[in-house]
């Protein structure tokens, strides 16, 4: 695993810090300009709406009627549907990165998801949050129950959230179904990065979320 | 069983509507020997004219104007006071002040098509060959030749390109079909409850409404404008059964449930016991004050015809490919008629050949309808859809 550069961040991970997310931001600074970009998940298009002022093309997916009716109102294309069920009738090669942001989690099949983004898009940026981030243990170790964190805030029996990993398990997944990890970043609780010097332990244990720019084929 | 009464007798009378086929209460545009229609049937449809209702101002640089497609059984009054039936425009929950599409902000403009009965050239108008009315010597007509006459209407008023066209139905294959043919003339479309094919569950609905058309006796085999009468019956059958298919089970069932209509007790005839049996009598008397019964059949054949993959080699995306158009499609959770999965059909096929494209969803029990009816979110997506659209062409205040 060879790691690039970091972003110099600041604020909050996945809470509004000055316009734009700090994994938001980290994700769009991950896309070449120019590019075409599937966001599957998309929500209420933040993160389209930051790509889209950098001149990228931009794509998205989103389940709720909510999230695609705010969608079309900020002007983006924005089509209703589900990752699980819809990608799989998106041609190969339609898009230069599908990104998958903070959705794999709540996905049925994972790792049928992450095979699709790499046969739709040339690249994939996937972040997740990271179930093997201290707080989470320690929530199940000393707590002795599901952990819930602010970002997580649902209970084990009402949570969207169904196929929770650590960032350990999903660098396994991507070695197992031979996907190349061109950059990977871990953010902690502050929307950090976590110093790259530090072995793999402690971006499994400080990462509160994991950002991973894949690509097809390669493996390690 | 002399006091059953079958579908009453319309209480327009044929005059009103004929005189509304030729000489229509809305602005015509006529088209000469020299400017004939090329339909897809391969007759040359000359000379031709084409009844059109404008709202609001063209501005400047003639970039907001609005083309609204209506439905298989609408026409151009889309929001003024219907001439014959004196019932308010047919899409004036969409269309007007305040509404999402504003005369305040957009050149509004809608058009009776090619083989109607409101003003344009159909079946119903006067053949200048022979004096006499077309009947069923009236060219079949397509969708995609409702829209060539329609882009020849856009080119007489002047407009390049159209800020957006939008319909429902019937009205939203035109909408496809405009996107498909014209893409650098549509700048945005949203496409409402609409396939961009007739499926064959459809053709059958359509078929049993033709067969009901031409069991009339009353009928003649198309020529009973000659005799001056009109299958009037045929074609309330065939609107009854079409209403049905506009509607959703558990919308007839909120509506009238098994109540009784005036009585408590069932007749034990075949009289209109309930009163779901008195509004469709009453929706397909109502329908045949306004409409021609050989115009009905011409439509709902060009909605059958209608495949727009069928032109690009089975290929729904090569139908957009490269197109730059604004898309939005909306289809409703409850519509049998366009079933959601055939919208996703079209978005999927919209996003392989690149197409911006917005798709929604609405969530409602009203069936096929709805887009004609108060739904909130729907409009809630159509504001937004056309606000963001005119902000991207630099529209003001829009």
């Amino acid at each position: 695993m060879s790691v690039q550069e970091v972003l110099p961040l600041g604020g909050v991970a996945t809470r509004q810090s000055g316009d734009y997310r700090a994994d938001h931001r980290l994700v769009a600074d991950m896309v070449k300009p120019g590019s075409k970009v599937l966001d599957v998940g998309c929500g209420e298009g933040d993160l389209l709406q930051l790509l889209e002022m950098r001149g990228i093309d931009g794509r998205g997916i989103e389940l709720s009627r909510e999230g695609v009716n705010r969608c079309v109102a900020k002007g983006l294309a924005v089509v209703q549907g589900d990752a699980d069920t819809d990608l799989v009738n998106y041609p190969d090669d339609a898009f230069d990165y599908v990104i998958l942001s903070q959705t794999l989690q709540a996905t049925r099949q994972p790792r049928v998801v992450l095979e699709n983004l790499l046969r739709i898009g040339r690249r994939a940026i996937v972040s997740f949050p990271n179930f093997g981030f201290w707080k989470m243990r320690l929530q199940l170790l000393i707590g002795g129950h599901m952990p819930r964190t602010e970002n997580l805030p649902a209970t084990w029996y009402d949570t969207a959230n169904i196929h929770f990993c650590t960032i350990k398990d999903f660098v396994e997944l991507c070695d197992e179904i031979n996907v190349k990890m061109e950059r990977a970043v871990a953010l902690d609780l502050y929307g950090r990065p976590v110093p790259l010097n530090l072995p793999w332990w402690v971006w499994n244990m400080f990462g509160e979320q994991g950002v991973f720019l894949l690509s097809r084929g390669g493996g390690k | 069983m002399g006091s059953v009464k079958s579908i009453p007798s319309p209480a327009i009378s044929t005059d009103d509507r004929s005189h509304e086929v030729d000489h229509p209460s809305s602005e015509v545009m006529h088209f000469g020997a020299d400017q004939p229609l090329r339909l897809d049937c391969g007759v040359d449809l000359s000379p031709f004219q084409i009844a059109y209702q404008t709202y609001g101002e063209l501005n400047a640089d003639r970039s907001n104007a609005i083309l609204i497609c209506h439905a298989l059984t609408g026409d151009q009054h889309v929001a003024n006071v219907h001439p014959v039936t004196g019932k308010p425009g047919w899409w004036e929950t969409l269309v007007g002040p305040g509404r999402p599409i504003d005369p305040k902000h957009y050149f509004i403009i809608c058009s009776n098509v090619i083989g109607g009965c409101m003003g344009s050239t159909g079946p119903a108008s006067i053949n200048p060959a022979t004096g006499k009315v077309w009947g069923l010597d009236f060219p079949v007509i397509t969708i995609p030749d409702m829209v060539r006459a329609q882009a020849m209407l856009i080119d007489r008023l002047g407009i390049d390109t159209l800020f957006a066209v939008v319909g429902g139905s019937m009205g939203g294959m035109q909408v496809l079909q405009w996107t498909a043919a014209y893409p650098a003339r549509v700048y945005s479309a949203l496409a409402i409850a609409c396939s961009t094919r007739h499926s064959a569950q459809n053709i059958a609905f359509h078929e049993l409404g033709r067969q009901a058309v031409m069991a009339d006796p009353d009928w003649h085999n198309g020529g009973y404008a000659d005799r001056g009468i009109h299958p009037h019956r045929g074609l309330a059958v065939a609107r009854m059964a079409a209403h049905i298919t506009y509607l959703s089970d558990a919308a007839l069932h909120r509506k009238f449930g098994r109540r009784m209509q005036d009585r408590e007790l069932p007749t034990f005839s075949f009289d209109a016991d309930f009163q779901v049996e008195s509004y469709l009598r009453y929706q397909g008397s109502s329908f045949v004050e306004r409409f021609d019964a050989n115009s009905y059949l011409y439509l709902t054949r060009a909605m059958d015809y209608f495949d727009i993959a069928a032109d690009h080699g089975g290929v729904l995306a090569k139908a957009f490919a490269g197109i730059k158009t604004r898309l939005c499609v909306v289809s409703f959770t409850s519509d049998w008629l366009f079933p959601t999965s055939e919208s996703r059909a079209l978005v999927h096929a919209l996003n392989a050949s690149s197409a911006r494209v917005s798709f929604a969803e609405i969530e409602t029990d009203r069936g096929h309808d709805a887009f004609l009816l108060d739904v909130p979110e729907f409009f809630d997506i159509s504001r937004a859809f056309l606000q963001s659209a005119g902000k991207a062409r630099g529209l003001k205040d829009s």
